[in-house]
């Protein structure tokens, strides 16, 4: 068993909403080892989405522990956090995302301009990424002249941009055609394989869970099963 | 200046919305920079006196107040004064109110001794002017504005001078010549004027005789203008007609500004536009950030922290300003020489070029200042929901 890059223990997480209380997660406990695709399917409510939030540092429990790539996430403040998101995290989100008025280019630059390194280096970076998903041809252009499939591409290039140990993707392929969500996964497949990104993805899609490697299952704030998928 | 793409990017994500508050800003730094260039003409004139070698002799505690003819002959033996003449108000329109004529009695030899080089006048309309007693050289613009011909002759009516013959406030003159100016600058300053002499309105006069309203001095030497004008009012200290005598252009914006603070007005108008633009500005900056939050929400989420998206919104506020701002106050600059031949000559600075920048900071810090905490303030959480 490899060490794990998502460690969850007894976590529980509250909104107030008003004068009412809604439990969204209860006594949650979960280890995702490194390297691991994971699917996280459940009804709307459920608290799939509010799981990720909490993996991913944009959210904080509201008891428990979180620790993800050796670092508590429960204990850092919303500075600390947002420092922590630039160097471990990236993010795909259902409706991409992309900043509307920038190139594709400059949408997947963003992450970097975060850190230290100079125009130059930032330009080869973001070539290398928008490379690796095949959508440098479309460097220029911006969201608008691309189509989802594409736009989904520029949005997994400025995830993968900053070299994260973890990508989390909530729904990534929803807003997809069947080719172009199985291009998606199959790409986001080739990163968990064959570049070693830990995933963890929300979907409601069972043929996108069957590019997982392991499908969780959750219902009401906890999770039902844990079963693992054989590799291809 | 990594995040400048970025930046500029994003304020031009609605182009035609910035444009119009780009333009907004402009006209508002343009009027800034004209006002405030006049405000400083108005406040500081000896900064800007070009014939500090012409100094005007006034009564001491009001230009209102009349001084003795007889003064002349003494500010005369002043050394370094080269030439004397006096004037008087004389407060002419012709037929109503609203045709004002800037009638003004004068010495001839003397008052054309001084302004010499100031005015463009034929010999043969001089000489007939000089041959007539009732006689009266007036502007050429004065001559199309009311359809005067050489050889009219023409009632102005005075809002002060009653004649010693019939009471009357109508007086009479024949026009014997034109004069145009000859310094285009001065075109609008002369554009009303109207000459006559002073021994006919001081003997028509049914009062004041023997009195002028105020001195005209020519200088030797420029540089010493200041002694001079202490050595003149020296002369009449302790006198019951003291003196006040300063270079021509603080007379002229004296004069001006007996209609009110000029100051003070024009900082009303742009206080008024200022207090128009924060709202117009602010509700402008409010609304862009409000359509951005997802956005700004995926910014937080790449790790931008709650200060660095404040400082993202407060430098596009700044940015907007401060572009516009310069735009506007180029502008404004490159409407001086217009503006001054508008003012008839007051000399113009560009003095509000650094106080515009200033504003410019002030009003983008103030204006961004509500969408950059709300911005800073965004939980990322809430804002992603709809988007997601």
């Amino acid at each position: 068993m490899s060490e794990a890059i998502v460690r969850l223990v007894n976590v529980d997480k509250r909104y107030v909403r008003g004068k009412q209380s809604i439990e969204v997660l209860q006594g949650l406990s979960l280890d995702i080892p490194k390297g691991e695709f994971v699917a996280l399917m459940g009804p709307s409510g459920s608290g799939k989405t509010t799981l990720l939030n909490l993996i991913g540092g944009l959210d904080t429990p509201t008891s428990g522990e979180i620790t993800v790539a050796a670092q508590r996430l429960d204990q850092l403040s919303s500075g600390g956090l947002a420092r922590w998101r630039a160097n471990h995290v990236g993010f795909v989100f259902q409706f991409y995302n992309l900043m509307p008025m920038l190139s594709a280019q400059r949408n997947v630059e963003l992450p970097l301009l975060l850190t230290h390194l100079s125009a130059s280096q930032r330009k080869t970076n973001t070539m290398a990424a928008l490379t690796l998903v095949g959508i440098a041809d479309r460097a220029k252009h911006k969201p608008n002249e691309l189509s989802g499939g594409q736009a989904q591409r520029v949005a997994i290039a400025r995830a993968l941009v900053a070299d994260p140990m973890l990508l989390v993707c909530d729904e990534p392929t929803g807003d997809l055609d069947r080719k172009s969500a199985d291009d998606v996964l199959h790409l986001l497949q080739v990163l968990n394989r064959e570049h070693g990104k830990s995933i963890v993805m929300v979907t409601h899609d069972p043929k996108a869970a069957d590019f997982a490697s392991r499908v969780l299952h959750m219902d009401k704030g906890a999770l039902l099963e844990a079963g693992t998928r054989l590799q291809d | 200046m990594k995040y400048f793409p970025l930046i500029w990017a994003t304020l031009w994500r609605k182009k035609t919305r910035t444009v119009f508050t780009l333009l907004s800003i402009v006209i508002a730094f343009l009027l800034f920079g004209v006002l405030e260039t006049i405000d400083h003409a108005f406040s500081h004139p000896s900064g800007g006196v070009t014939g500090a070698d012409k100094l005007v002799t006034t009564n001491k505690y009001s230009i209102t107040l009349s001084l003795p003819f007889a003064d002349a002959q003494q500010i005369r033996s002043v050394p370094g004064v080269a030439e004397t003449t006096w004037i008087s108000w004389f407060g002419g329109y012709y037929q109503e109110p609203k045709n004002f004529v800037f009638a003004l009695p004068v010495d001839t030899d003397s008052y054309f001794n001084l302004h010499k080089g100031e005015f463009v006048v034929s010999d043969e309309h001089m000489q007939a002017y000089r041959n007539t007693r009732t006689g009266a050289l007036a502007n050429s613009a004065l001559l199309k504005k009311f359809g005067w011909k050489i050889g009219d002759k023409i009632p102005l009516h005075s809002t002060i001078w009653t004649r010693k013959d019939n009471g009357s406030l109508d007086w009479t003159f024949d026009i014997v010549g034109s004069f145009s100016a000859k310094d285009p600058t001065q075109a609008g300053a002369q554009a009303t004027t109207l000459l006559f002499h002073y021994e006919l309105f001081d003997e028509g006069r049914s009062f004041g005789k023997g009195s002028v309203g105020w001195f005209e001095e020519r200088v030797n030497d420029a540089s010493q203008s200041a002694a001079i004008s202490s050595r003149i009012d020296a002369l009449f200290a302790n006198s019951p007609n003291e003196t006040k005598t300063q270079p021509a252009n603080d007379f002229a914006m004296a004069f001006i500004k007996q209609l009110g603070d000029i100051g003070f007005v024009l900082r009303a108008i742009l206080g008024a536009v200022f207090f128009t633009l924060l709202f117009l500005t602010g509700n402008t900056m409010m609304q862009s950030v409000r359509e951005r939050i997802p956005e700004l929400a995926v910014l937080k989420t790449l790790g931008f922290g709650d200060g660095r998206v404040l400082r993202l919104v407060l430098a596009e506020s700044l940015l907007l300003c401060v572009i516009a701002a310069i735009i506007g106050l180029a502008l404004s600059y490159a409407m001086l020489p217009i503006i001054k031949i508008a003012l008839q000559g007051v000399e113009l600075t560009p003095s509000a070029l650094i106080p515009g920048i200033g504003v410019a900071v002030l009003l983008a810090l103030i204006v961004g200042a509500a969408p950059a905490l709300r911005a800073m303030r965004l939980n990322i959480v809430d804002a992603l929901a709809d988007k997601r």
